[in-house]
């Protein structure tokens, strides 16, 4: 028996540990540090029709555990990630991938998706409607209900693999938002992509990432996105995939037991780049510590306490 | 080529003292099978600060290397204030370096203020390849002048400082602009970059920018280049002159 196997729609994981997208490059990258193949999967950058480049630097701020990033969907395009970065990819990494979709529009959200669909190594599409750093797409689309019930209606009407939809935590109310996605046919939900926040130079006044506003992300952010798994859990029977700020395995067993069927490791990737190894390896004892023999077992328990 | 390495390891400080106003030498013992190139940066884990810190290779051996890092926040105070017996993390063998089997002619190195610290490394390098060189080194004032006998040791050494205490009154791109030479490695504030780079000559700049991984996972260190967009951190911080794009 696997203790630590988990299901999303169908697609068998042997753990639930995900890198999450834009903390991992395109997974490559780590394959120096360590035998990628003992992920659970791997979200890939967030990929948009055309090639960006992305926002202005400074991108890059630090606060007390935590970060500031505003990147901006710098990537090559979907045309590239399909023909040079996953192709890379699968020398090191055997198993299947997440695609993460961004657009400006909703035509470029179903394109890029229909580009991704044709691919044999992606188990599913993750659909960023959330981002915080372009002005055009993600965010906008993430922030009402009505918008993102009709992006995934779209969605469904086009492709066949499961569509996750990755949410915004600056939102009035996420709940509703949730619910809106999984009615208009999404297979799953990522809770959540990063806060808002910025970061002050003292001296100038100056807000030191460019775009003055920025993602907010790491250990700091933690305390959030729980909240956010665990107000969802109940109101949804599709799986949740939870991320923010986790770190360390007792951080996986937290957000499994509010709800999350996988999780995503992020920022913790950038400090360590081993994080997810460690995290995978620890859990088998963190387990015993606390009694649980299948990490299946306590998906949504804290609902149940 | 040299083979290129990345590593995770805890490093020792055995030694770290001030070497001139707000600038100290750190000494880590550590194993250093990883090769390090002149130009490559390590990326240490600091306690108190989230994001680790990329400072480069400034000199090393098979047991210890040598930083130096000048105090400008709170990650480089903390570091000024370890003692010797302190174990920092680090993340080792990071950026491309400088390809000093590149250079031809007279080779001038090109430093200011801490920029200086990754060309010494890269001296040495070019004295045991026998090649023709000199340094140009510039400092804001004489009292943040440091390594400048470890330099003349090596080579001529020029020195350049805004009062002219020590050396010459002005820039490095003053010295430049009277000197004869083919080539250059250059390393420092951006603007000495961008002076330096408007000369004209062949050469290798060494890029900065704030960085959230230090090894290509972010895309956080991203610059425009002549080639399309590249990331300091794996892509550099090392480019061509012709790379290059000054804002
Ligand atoms: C490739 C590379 C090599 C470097 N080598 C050296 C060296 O040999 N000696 C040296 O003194 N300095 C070097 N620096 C600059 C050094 O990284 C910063 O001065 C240091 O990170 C400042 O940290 P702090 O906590 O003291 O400052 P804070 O301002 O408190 O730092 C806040 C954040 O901003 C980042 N940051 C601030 N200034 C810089 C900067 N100039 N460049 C990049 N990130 C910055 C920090 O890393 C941190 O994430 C190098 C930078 C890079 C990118
Ligand atoms: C540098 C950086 C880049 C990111 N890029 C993307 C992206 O392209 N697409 C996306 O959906 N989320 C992106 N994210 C958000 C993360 O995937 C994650 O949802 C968020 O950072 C919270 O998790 P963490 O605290 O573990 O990092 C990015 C985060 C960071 C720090
Ligand atoms: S600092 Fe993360 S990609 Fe360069």
């Amino acid at each position: 028996m696997n203790r630590l196997a988990t299901n999303l729609s169908g697609w068998q994981l042997e753990n639930p540990v995900i890198a999450a997208s834009g903390t991992f490059g395109f997974g490559h990258e780590f394959a120096s540090w360590y035998d990628i193949n003992v992920l659970g999967s791997i979200s890939l950058k967030g990929t948009t029709k055309k090639p960006r480049f992305g926002n202005q630097t400074p991108r890059i701020a630090e606060c007390r555990q935590g970060m500031l990033n505003a990147i901006g969907l710098q990537n090559p395009g979907v045309g590239v990630v399909i023909s040079t970065e996953i192709p890379k990819l699968r020398e090191t990494f055997k198993k299947k991938i997440i695609a993460n979709v961004a657009g400006a529009t909703v035509e470029e959200y179903l394109q890029v998706a229909e580009c991704f669909d044709q691919v044999a190594e992606v188990a599913l599409l993750e659909i960023n409607l959330s981002c915080p750093n372009v002005k055009e797409g993600g965010l906008a689309f993430g922030s009402s209900a009505e918008s993102v019930a009709n992006i995934c209606k779209e969605l469904k009407k086009t492709v066949k693999k499961p569509v996750y939809i990755k949410l915004s935590p600056n939102v009035t109310d996420i709940v509703e938002i949730a619910t809106a996605a999984e009615a208009a046919g999404a297979d799953g939900l990522v809770l959540a992509n990063t806060l808002l926040g910025m970061v002050v130079d003292t001296s100038s006044g100056k807000p030191i990432v460019s775009c003055g506003i920025a993602g907010f992300s790491g250990p700091a952010i933690k305390p959030v996105a729980l909240a956010i798994v665990y107000r969802v859990f109940p109101k949804v029977k599709i799986p949740i995939i939870g991320v923010g700020g986790i770190a360390n395995a007792a951080d996986v067993i937290e957000f499994m037991s509010v709800g999350a069927t996988a999780v995503q490791v992020g920022t913790q990737n950038l400090i360590d780049p081993l994080a997810c190894h460690n995290i995978i390896t620890e859990l088998p004892a963190k387990m015993d510590q606390y009694g649980i023999e299948k990490l299946s077992d306590i998906v949504g328990r804290s609902h149940r306490c | 080529m040299c083979l290129k390495m990345k590593k995770m390891a805890d490093f020792k400080v055995i030694c770290n003292r001030q070497l001139a106003h707000d600038t100290f030498l750190m000494t880590l013992s550590g194993k250093v099978d990883f090769h390090p190139i002149p130009g490559q940066f390590v990326n240490i884990k600091i306690n108190g600060c989230y994001l680790r810190r990329p400072i480069s290779i400034c000199d090393f051996n098979d047991h210890s290397i040598n930083l130096i890092y000048k105090v400008v926040g709170q990650g480089t105070k903390i570091l000024s204030e370890a003692n010797p017996g302190t174990k920092f993390n680090l993340l080792c063998g990071l950026g491309n370096g400088f390809q000093p089997h590149l250079a031809s002619g007279r080779i001038v190195l090109v430093g200011g203020g801490v920029g200086a610290a990754p060309l010494y490394n890269l001296a040495r390098e070019l004295k045991a390849r026998n090649a023709n060189f000199c340094a140009v080194l510039g400092w804001r004032s004489a009292d943040q002048v440091f390594y400048a006998e470890e330099f003349a040791d090596l080579c001529k050494t020029y020195i350049a400082t805004d009062d002219g205490k020590i050396g010459e009154r002005g820039y490095v791109t003053d010295i430049l602009k009277n000197s004869s030479y083919d080539y250059y490695f250059a390393c420092g504030p951006y603007q000495m970059l961008k002076g330096v780079h408007s000369l004209g000559k062949a050469g290798q700049i060494s890029l900065e920018e704030r960085m959230g991984c230090g090894f290509g996972a972010c895309m956080g260190c991203s610059c425009r280049t002549a080639q399309g967009s590249k990331r300091i951190c794996v892509d550099g911080p090392v480019f061509f002159d012709d790379e290059v794009i000054f804002k």
